[in-house]
């Protein structure tokens, strides 16, 4: 155990559906407290990627790592089924389109979990609800059901009720790309000051500025490859692959 | 001869004793389908081929065959397995997996068009796939058919007459004594339908209610 030196580590990772290989034998490494972006273009497989991290996408082929743990070990169905739920505690996920419980309030969202699965008592958990809401700013909705929050707000209360499993490591796929264009600096302040927290964070992005200004490490990939990576100072700027080049270049005025 | 409703206070006794059994049978027989048709809906979609394949089986046997004939079967059929069970029981019994059997089908399309984005949230912060569907994708599915149930709940409160051909003094069958006291059809079976209507009443009050409810959510 001691020599999986790296906090999340992903090994010769591979995937496919069906025909289709969607990862082909990508390796990547994290250290605690890393941020770390990942952009290309849409059906690079940058979901498959991060969905594969904590399970939800299965690898065909590839192992990987969180702090010193395999994640997609090779157990018999029920003992798996136990160490994945596990696993998945510790690395929180927030989606494009927010998946908030639309039967559950703000509260509810973020305190189901905990409930169920650390048995939290009611007054434990609402300490929790207003803690995490609060610090994603949220805690003057705390009551209100999602369909009564905006897009901002429903994401705000998505890291909420991932935060509140502490998990070690993040998970955002496009966590602003649903979003009217105004509303995505909410979201991203909210992430700037996770990342000012020291957590550990793995995102999708199209959003290369945000890219650039939080991340420690950008990857590029392009059909289930990563093309280049290193600092955002080099990628964005002065990126030596070709393709990187396109892409920056096709992204960058789309944006625009 | 015209109608003559003063026969009727003196035999009210009885169909209020009928009315009674109807609500209690319906108001059983009901609870049993939603829940039944939950757990039917949730074997049908997830339970494992040796489960799902007798399931196939009775849900064939309810939804294909008269309920009467259903209840004969439970009522006078399992007697001879050794199963005596009250008439009553057996009544609410049939009546609830007979509708059931029609939550089920329901609540399995439901289900399936719950967004997949929810039961991968729920997983993803460390729910079971159990946990995620009873805590997460059920909820929901049950929410979006609560109309189109509650429609199936007014029908078993008619079928509950059934009932009456085994014996249970519903309140069809407690009017039909009234009759056979008073040669008064006409009057007592008016009665018993105005009955009828005001639990309907207070069925559709009841869902009225829950519809509100889930509505403030949405
Ligand atoms: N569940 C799936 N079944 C089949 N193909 C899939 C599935 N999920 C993703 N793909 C395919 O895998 C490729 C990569 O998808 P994805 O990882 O979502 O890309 P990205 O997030 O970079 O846009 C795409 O071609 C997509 O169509
Ligand atoms: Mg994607």
């Amino acid at each position: 155990m001691s020599d999986k030196s790296h906090f999340v580590e992903i090994r010769h990772a591979q995937k496919s559906f069906g025909a289709l290989e969607v990862l082909k034998d990508i390796s990547l490494n994290v250290e605690r407290g890393q941020i770390v972006a990942i952009i290309g273009p849409s059906g690079s497989g940058k979901s498959t990627l991060l969905r594969a991290i904590n399970d939800l996408d299965p690898l065909t082929g590839g192992e990987v790592w969180l702090d010193g743990v395999q994640v997609n070990k090779n157990l018999p169905h029920r003992q798996y089924e136990k160490h994945i739920n596990e696993m998945r505690q510790d690395v929180g996920m927030v989606f494009q389109h927010f998946n908030l419980f639309p039967h559950l309030t703000a509260r509810e969202n973020v305190t189901m979990a905990p409930k169920m699965l650390k048995g939290l008592s009611s007054a434990e958990a609402d300490k929790l609800a207003e803690e995490q809401l609060e610090k994603v700013g949220m805690l003057d909705r705390i009551e209100y059901y999602p369909s009564r929050l905006s897009g901002g707000q429903k994401q705000r209360v998505a890291i909420a009720r991932a935060l509140a499993m502490k998990p070690k490591l993040m998970l955002f796929d496009e966590a602003t790309s649903a979003l009217d264009p105004e509303l995505v600096d909410e979201v991203n302040a909210v992430m700037k000051k996770l990342a000012e927290e020291h957590m550990t964070m793995i995102i999708v992005t199209h959003e290369m500025d945000f890219a650039a200004s939080v991340c420690d490490r950008v990857l590029f990939m392009d059909q289930g490859v990563v093309v280049e990576e290193g600092p955002p100072s080099v990628v964005f700027k002065n990126p030596s692959k070709d393709r990187t080049k396109e892409f920056l270049r096709k992204h960058l005025a789309g944006a625009n | 001869m015209g109608l003559d409703f003063t026969v009727v206070p003196a035999h009210l006794d009885i169909i209020l004793l009928g009315c009674a059994w109807t609500i209690g049978i319906a108001v059983a027989a009901a609870l049993l389908s939603f829940f039944g048709g939950i757990v039917f809906a949730v074997i049908a979609l997830y339970a494992p081929w040796i489960i799902r394949q007798p399931f196939r089986l009775l849900e064939w046997v309810f939804m294909g065959t008269p309920l009467l004939l259903q209840l004969f079967l439970i009522y006078f059929g399992l007697v001879q397995i050794g199963i005596d069970l009250p008439a009553f029981v057996a009544g609410i019994i049939g009546l609830g997996l007979h509708f059931a059997v029609y939550n089920s089908e329901l609540i399995q399309t439901a289900i399936l068009s719950v967004d997949k984005g929810q039961m991968e949230a729920a997983r993803t912060v460390g729910l079971s796939r159990g946990q995620a569907l009873r805590k997460v994708v059920i909820p929901q599915a049950v929410r979006d058919v609560i109309p189109p149930i509650g429609n199936n709940m007014i029908a078993l409160l008619k079928d509950s007459a059934l009932v009456s051909v085994i014996g249970v003094s519903e309140l069809t069958l407690s009017a039909q004594r009234a009759i056979g006291a008073t040669y008064r059809p006409f009057e007592f079976y008016l009665v018993a339908a105005l009955f009828y209507y005001a639990i309907n009443l207070c069925m559709e009050w009841v869902q009225r209610r829950i519809e509100r409810r889930i509505a403030i959510s949405r």
